[in-house]
């Protein structure tokens, strides 16, 4: 199969649902002229016009209203947020209005926006633009939260975001931009709220979000030279979390390790076990362990950066942690 | 450019309006203010609705002068203090009850509420966001669709004097001037953010002044005349139909209540409710039409008869009416 990077995935399906749907329109700051922060819309421009690749001012509430209201009207406008640190900047619109429309019209008004962001963590960015923030999703109901961590699953997820009938949440991470893997020409689509188990395995469970499944793949890699099994999931999407086969697993191997570069405290991984114990609590065989960044703004310097991330060696040890004992 | 518009009650006929449409004007507002005299009562004395209930007592000119304007496929977009909007808007007093009484037979199926009431699509009425100023740029989105799908269809956002000292507000404005989206701005002046008196939170004499500063037109007009509401409506209307983009339409206003059912509004000084309580627009509309020998005594007279029948109604309606049953609320949160 052909392989594509993980951003040219991203780029493949929104030009492909801009040539197909006339109602979809992108929305965003320098997506047009300037070709995207990140490249990803580069060319959009001189192919769509400016009508259907609309670059804003730095106006990030008025960037998603204008989504919800387009949306209202049977539009399908993809909005994208720079940074995922600049979400809180149009939290009201995504949080109050978006997710809560449908549900406080009494079922009359829908908005099928996505909202594209990404996380920079890991790239020297500093505390104001490298935070992942997904779990803040888990306290409003409404919205869809989806985390791809391949190319397949990029483009994938994104299609079956524009299918969507309900606000979606399309979070990527930038230091998988350049991560290549296997993407048919072919449409698909991925369904949400079904987690992929991109490795089987029989002695721990790794549950890893985005950047943290590669993490985790090493990590099983160089712990099956030692003889150690890791299964690991990649939920996919955590607004709807497929929970089943998260237990399914655990109730195979009886053990669970959480990676996911979100603080710890109140993370996704708070979430996911909570959810574990509630569902498997007989079949654990040790502690639920999570890896996930520490309760501290990241810092700019690289070094420490570095440090402050979690990464494979981190989950080596956190697995290793649970076998001893 | 900043423009007054002022209309003597004398010329109500030569503008281009029919008694008919006089009539109706008049009626809707009489609707609006029984209805809200209806409210308070259900809350107050009887206790039958609960919940915050920010009343349009006194503002009723601006919702019937506005709507009064607007065309088939025209869309307004209403805020916290909606039951008037919902009203002038044609949604009926009996689904606008309901929702009061969080009933399923109201307008967002008792899941909305005060807040939310004027959301009734089909009617025009699209939305009604209870978070002061964000229905501004969820406005200019319609707007932008408007203009996307080469349609003449405009649309109104209503927003109080609170709601232009918010983020929302600027960079939703900030939008509509950038990309001359056909959306009209109209800002209820009723001096009061709950407590918060305009001339203390804007550093302007006029917030329509604030048009300035974005480079589009900004009209002042006498928010108690429904007729002058009506005309500075249709002019913002025919320039933003033209694709000359949005205009500031500023009504001044007053708030004869406090901000919401439970408010007393003892900060503000009684002079001040005793002049505006002259400048009822019920009162002086009533005056004037008489005088123009647009109707009757008797006329308002059987028109206040048929209000008060049709609230009653309502009212009944509104009671029998069951709750949406618990289990189905999950139904409602995804598509």
């Amino acid at each position: 199969m052909r392989e594509l990077t993980y951003a040219e995935a991203i780029r493949e399906a929104l030009r492909n649902a801009l040539i197909k749907n006339p109602k979809v329109f992108l929305i965003g700051e320098d997506i047009g002229a300037y070709g995207g922060a990140f490249k990803i819309t580069n060319g959009f421009l001189e192919e769509f016009g400016p009508e259907r690749v609309r670059d804003t001012p730095i106006s990030e509430a008025a960037i998603v209203g204008a989504a919800i209201g387009a949306a209202l009207m049977g539009l399908k406008p993809i909005a994208e947020i720079m940074y995922m640190d600049f979400i809180p900047i149009c939290l009201e619109q995504l949080a109050n209005q978006a997710a809560k429309i449908r549900f406080m019209s009494g079922g009359k008004l829908k908005v099928p926006i996505i909202v594209r962001t990404q996380y920079s963590l890991g790239r020297a960015h500093g505390a104001q633009h490298s935070q992942f923030l997904p779990a803040w999703f888990f306290q409003v109901p409404g919205l869809k939260v989806v985390l791809p961590s391949t190319p397949y699953d990029a483009k994938g997820l994104l299609n079956q975001a524009l299918k969507e009938e309900n606000p979606v949440l399309y979070i990527e991470c930038s230091l998988l931009y350049r991560v290549k893997g296997p993407v048919p020409e072919e449409e698909y689509s991925i369904p949400f709220g079904k987690a992929d188990i991109k490795k089987e395995g029989e002695d721990v469970t790794v549950v890893a979000i985005s950047r943290m499944v590669h993490e985790a793949l090493a990590a099983a890699k160089t712990l099956e030279e030692n003889g150690l099994s890791v299964e690991v999931i990649d939920p996919r999407t955590i607004q709807p979390l497929d929970i089943e086969t998260i237990v399914n697993s655990v109730k195979k191997t009886g053990r669970v390790v959480i990676a996911e570069d979100d603080h710890k405290t109140g993370g996704i991984g708070a979430e996911i076990a909570a959810s574990i114990i509630e569902n498997a609590f007989d079949y654990l065989d040790a502690p639920i362990t999570r890896v996930a960044s520490p309760d501290i703004p990241i810092p700019f310097s690289p070094q420490l950066e570095l440090e402050y991330m979690p990464n494979k060696n981190k989950l080596i040890q956190a697995i290793n942690s649970i076998f001893k004992g | 450019m900043i423009k007054e518009i002022i209309v003597s009650p004398k010329d109500y006929l030569k503008l281009g309006l029919s008694k008919v449409k006089l009539v109706w004007m008049l009626k809707k507002m009489m609707e609006i203010r029984f209805f809200e005299e209806k409210v308070e009562e259900l809350y107050l004395m009887k206790g039958l609705i609960t919940g915050p209930a920010h009343l349009y007592f006194g503002e009723e000119a601006v919702a019937v002068g506005v709507c009064s304007a607007l065309e088939n496929g025209d869309l307004i977009i209403s805020n916290h203090r909606g039951h008037g909007h919902a009203l002038a808007k044609g949604i009926p007093m009996k689904e606008v009850m309901a929702e009061l009484f969080g009933k399923a037979s109201g307008t967002c199926k008792g899941l909305g509420g005060s807040m939310h009431v004027a959301i009734s699509p089909e009617r025009g009425s699209l939305f009604a966001s209870a978070i002061v100023g964000s229905g501004i740029p969820i406005a200019v989105g319609v707007a932008l669709a408007f203009k996307y799908e080469k349609s003449d269809r405009i649309v109104v956002t209503f927003f109080g004097d609170g709601a232009v000292n918010t983020g929302a507000f600027h960079e939703g404005v900030n939008l509509a001037a950038i990309w001359k989206l056909p959306v009209i701005l109209v800002c209820e002046n009723n001096m009061y953010a709950i407590g918060m008196k305009a001339e203390k939170a804007v550093a302007l004499k006029n917030l329509a002044e604030r048009a300035l500063g974005y480079g589009i037109s900004g009209l002042i007009v006498n928010g108690n005349d429904p007729v002058a509401v009506w005309l500075a409506t249709k002019e913002a209307i025919e320039k933003a139909r033209k694709g000359e983009g949005p205009t500031f339409l500023e009504c001044k206003t007053y708030r004869l209540k406090g901000h919401g059912i439970y408010d007393q509004a003892k900060y503000r000084p009684k002079e001040e409710v005793e002049a505006w309580l002259k400048k009822d627009p019920i009162i002086n509309f009533k005056k004037n039409l008489i005088e123009l020998n647009v109707l009757s005594e008797s006329d308002i007279q059987a028109l206040e008869n048929e209000i008060k029948r049709e609230l009653e109604e309502a009212v009944d309606f509104a009671q029998k009416s069951p709750i949406l049953p618990f289990e189905e609320l999950k139904n409602y949160v995804y598509a």
